[in-house]
This record gives C-alpha cells, structure tokens and sequence, in this order.
C-alpha cells in the first residue's frame, strides 16, 4: 500500500507536469515518468509482462517519437496562452471543449465504477491470471478477445499504409 | 534469511557485474584501439606500461580530474541529466544476461544472473530503448545546432532499426516454442540458454544472425553507423558540447552498449555459458562466456574498421527498404515452420 501511494503520488505530479510545463520537451519527459510509474504499479500486480510492454511501446517509442517531433519544430518556451484581453466564452476554443468534455466523461466513468464496486473487484486481478505470465495473456488474447484484438491490428496496419501512402505523394 | 535471498544476494551480484563492467569498458576502449591499429598497421597505444596496458587508466584520470564546464544557454538541467540517463540503462541490460551456469558456493546455489525473471528478452528491448534518452535529451540541452542534429538522428535512427530487430527476436522467440516441452514458448534468457535444440534450429537461427548483427550495430551507434556523432559532419554529434567526467560517461555508455548487445546476442545465438565439459565443471561457463563475448566485440571491431559509413538518408532507406521486410520474411517463415513442426 505504501509503494502504491508512493507511485500514485509521482504519476500525478507528473501527469500536472505534463500540462503545466512551459516547456514541451519537460511536458514529454514528465509524461515519460508518468509511463515509468506506471509500468511499476502493473509490476506490483504481478503483471511482469504488462510492465514490459508498457515501457518497450510509449516509453522506448512514442514518447521518443514526441521527442522527436518536438525538436523538430523547435522545443522552445511556450507563449503564456492566457490571453487576458479575451472573454472566458471567447477562449473556450473546440479543441478546449472537447478536451474537457472527455475528460469529466472519463471521471464519471470512474467514479461510477468505484461507486458501484465493479472497478475494485479481485476476481480480475493479475495474481489470479496466472502472474501476468505472456502465455496466460496470448490465450486469452487469442481466444475470448480475438475480435478486437484482430480489428486493433487492422488499425495499425491501416495506419501503417496510410503512412507509406503519404511518404510517397512526396 | 529471506532478505538473504531477495536482497543481499543480488546486490552483490550487482556490485560485483557493475565493476566488472566498468573495468571492461576501460579495457575494451585499450583492445579497440589497439586492435583499430593493427587494423591499419600502425601498433597502437604502447607509451603507459607494457603494451599499453596503463593507458586505460591514465584516461580515466585525465577525464576525472579536467575541469567540468556547463556552457551558457544550455538547458542546465537536462544537460546535467543526460550523461546519467544515458548510462544506466546500458548498465541494466546485463541484469538479465545469464553469465554463468548456477555454482554451489558457501553452501548455496548461485546462478549467475542478477534478475532471473520470465520477461527476460523484453526488459532487454525495454531497457534499450530508454537508453535513447540519454543521446536525445543531451543533444537537445546543448542549445548547440550539431547537437541537435546528432540528436534527432539518434532517435530516427534508434526508432527505425528498432523494428527489424524486435521483429528477429519474435521469430527467435517462436524457435523456442521447439525446444520447451509442452510447446510454449519461454522469454527468459536463463531457460533459452539452457534449451537443447537441434542442429537445423541452430542454422536457422544463425541464419538471422547477419541480419541481426547490422541493427546491432545500428542500434549500439558503432561505426559504420556512428551517426549520432559522425566526427567530420557534425564535429561530435550529439556530445560536442560535453567535457571532462560527463564526455567520459557517454563514451562509457557506447561501450557498454556494445557488450550489453554482445552478451543478448551470446546468450540468444551461440549458447551463451554453454560448451564442453560444462556440465562436469559449471566454473567453465564463466570462461565459456567471456570468450563469446569477446569474439562477439571483435565482430563490432572489425566491422568499424573496415567498412565504410554510408549516408544517413541511405541507412534510414537501407532499415525501412530492405532489413525490414527481411526481418518480417524471416519470421513469417519461422512462425509457418513452428506451426507445422
């Protein structure tokens, strides 16, 4: 419990480092130790495998991919975006709302589930699924869940084309 | 007791693989430059003791005691960070490279591995791509234009090769589908150490080895493909601005990652600890080891003599036009192979 608070605590200073970072360089590093604890939290549910993949796949690639785009167009300070000359209602841009609109979504779903007791069950946890271990995941990844694991690799592969697609228009 | 076990133990282990490593890495720079000059026929470093044995350790007093400088504009922070974030995943890779079979000593059973878990192969590919940050976010913080440039060719660079070889791993890793009993696979390096496969395995295997090889060296940033710091374009790439005990540990870190890369492709391709007389005499395994390793560094050295560096733009096609492609060929002919073996 005291390292789950521990780690809770850091994933939420970074999570507001992530926004509150004038620097877009800082932003990617704070969400890279997000990712970090993450990772730890899964290795505290027994989840090795979990674990791996969450540090192989957004800390080893995208956050390097950010990184990358970040430096690209220049990681220099970011302006202070509030403009003091302009209404609240004239800087509620759509991007703003619709950030906003998903992330109270986001907290009522996790506030209903907490409040109805389906979030904090233990009949799923990762102790139960035989450690985490990579062959307990593949069967059932495999098995129950092939459908969506099937159509998120369609995704990537769709995603994978489109970008081959527009490297060539070049 | 059990803290015995969980705690003591291992950190000794470390201890013990973090001055071995290091002392390794000084020596290494002593066998690549002396190798480098028989390679052009000169003799190589041979004022400090005999052969120069001593100059390894002038270095390292040269660089520890040079006066550390920060230059202005710099992002201080990161700068600082850097050199820090670079080395210590280099150090993590060797926790889960099995050195040595496991000995009976003081009464226990020792095997030689600081981290015996059963993600072992993936905390290799996690922990190597951390290790990009340290070049990164260095190269960034200089506020240099060279630095940067170094910088963003790491992590393209880093990103791309990547790839084909996570993909060469998945196929090896379906190989050991083969060799386990009930037919399921294993990602620890420890067991796939252990496994007894066929000799038609071993040359399938060897088979991606070439392949292999070129993204390690990719991957590792050793000439050829030493873009992130290609000396005569962009002075020094992504530590031109670094000096003193900070330039050391970058130099550091490329070292190590050539052994850390030299021991996963030990363990995954040439039986790692294993060879003759083993099994009678476990002490062997170390010496086993060690000699593979070796070679395994010869290999980087002589590959960075000897060829030439290409383009940047052409390594980048060279990943995305041929080695990928091979890689995923490669594996979806292991996979068919595996399914109907």
């Amino acid at each position: 419990m005291f390292l789950f608070i521990v780690f809770a605590l850091i994933a939420i200073v970074a999570g507001l480092g992530v926004i509150l970072s004038r620097k877009p360089v800082y932003s990617a590093l704070f969400l890279l130790v997000n990712f970090a604890t993450l990772a730890a939290l899964y290795i505290m549910l027994q989840a090795q495998f979990l674990a791996a993949v969450q540090i192989i796949v957004y800390a080893g690639a995208i956050v390097v991919l950010i990184l990358f785009v970040i430096m690209l167009i220049g990681g220099g300070e970011l302006r202070d975006i509030r403009d003091p000359n302009k209404t609240l209602l004239r800087r509620l841009t759509a991007p703003r709302v619709t950030g906003a609109v998903l992330a109270l979504l986001l907290l009522a779903a996790i506030g209903y589930g907490l409040i109805t007791g389906t979030l904090n069950s233990a009949s799923g946890s990762a102790a139960a699924f035989n450690n985490g271990s990579v062959q307990a995941i593949a069967s059932v990844l495999y098995t129950d869940y092939v459908l969506p694991f099937e159509l998120a690799s369609v995704l990537l592969l769709v995603g994978m084309i489109g970008a081959v697609v527009l490297a060539k228009n070049e | 007791m059990d803290w015995i076990n969980l705690i003591l133990i291992p950190a000794i282990k470390s201890v013990i693989l973090v001055v071995v490593l290091l002392t390794g890495f000084a020596y290494l720079t002593w066998v690549e430059r002396k190798l480098i000059g028989r390679f052009q026929q000169r003799i190589g470093p041979n004022r400090a003791w005999k052969f120069g044995l001593g100059h390894p350790i002038a270095d390292a007093l040269k660089m520890i005691f040079k006066e550390e400088t920060i230059p202005n504009y710099t992002d201080k922070i990161l700068f600082a960070l850097g050199p820090g974030l670079a080395l210590a995943p280099s150090l993590l890779i060797f926790a889960v490279i099995p050195v040595g079979p496991t000995l009976r000593m003081f009464g226990k059973d020792i095997p030689f591995v600081v981290a015996d878990v059963n993600i072992g192969l993936l905390w290799v590919l996690a922990v190597g791509g951390i290790g990009t940050y340290g070049t990164v976010l260095g190269g960034w913080a200089s506020n240099n234009k060279y630095s940067l440039l170094g910088a963003l060719r790491t992590s393209a660079q880093m990103l791309s090769y990547e790839l084909p070889m996570g993909i060469l791993i998945i196929a090896l890793l379906l190989t050991t589908a083969l060799g386990t009993a009930d037919g399921s696979g294993t990602l620890n390096l420890v067991e796939i150490v252990r496994m007894d496969r066929p000799w038609w395995l071993w040359a399938w295997i060897w088979l991606a080895f070439p392949l292999y090889f070129i993204c390690m060296l990719a991957e590792t940033g050793r000439k050829p493909f030493d873009f992130p710091e290609t000396e005569n374009e962009l002075v020094a790439g992504y530590q031109t601005e670094y000096g003193s005990i900070k330039f050391a540990l970058y130099y550091m870190t490329e070292y190590l990652h050539v052994l850390g890369a030299s021991g996963v492709a030990v363990s995954v391709f040439f039986g790692g600890w294993r060879g003759p007389f083993v099994e009678q005499f476990p002490g062997l395994g170390l010496l086993y080891f060690t000699i593979k390793l070796l070679a395994m560094v010869f290999l980087f050295i002589w590959a960075s003599a000897s060829v030439p560096r290409p383009r940047y733009d052409q390594l980048l096609k060279f990943c995305w036009t041929f080695l990928f492609p091979a890689a995923l060929i490669y594996m979806a002919i292991t996979a068919v192979g595996v399914v109907l073996l």
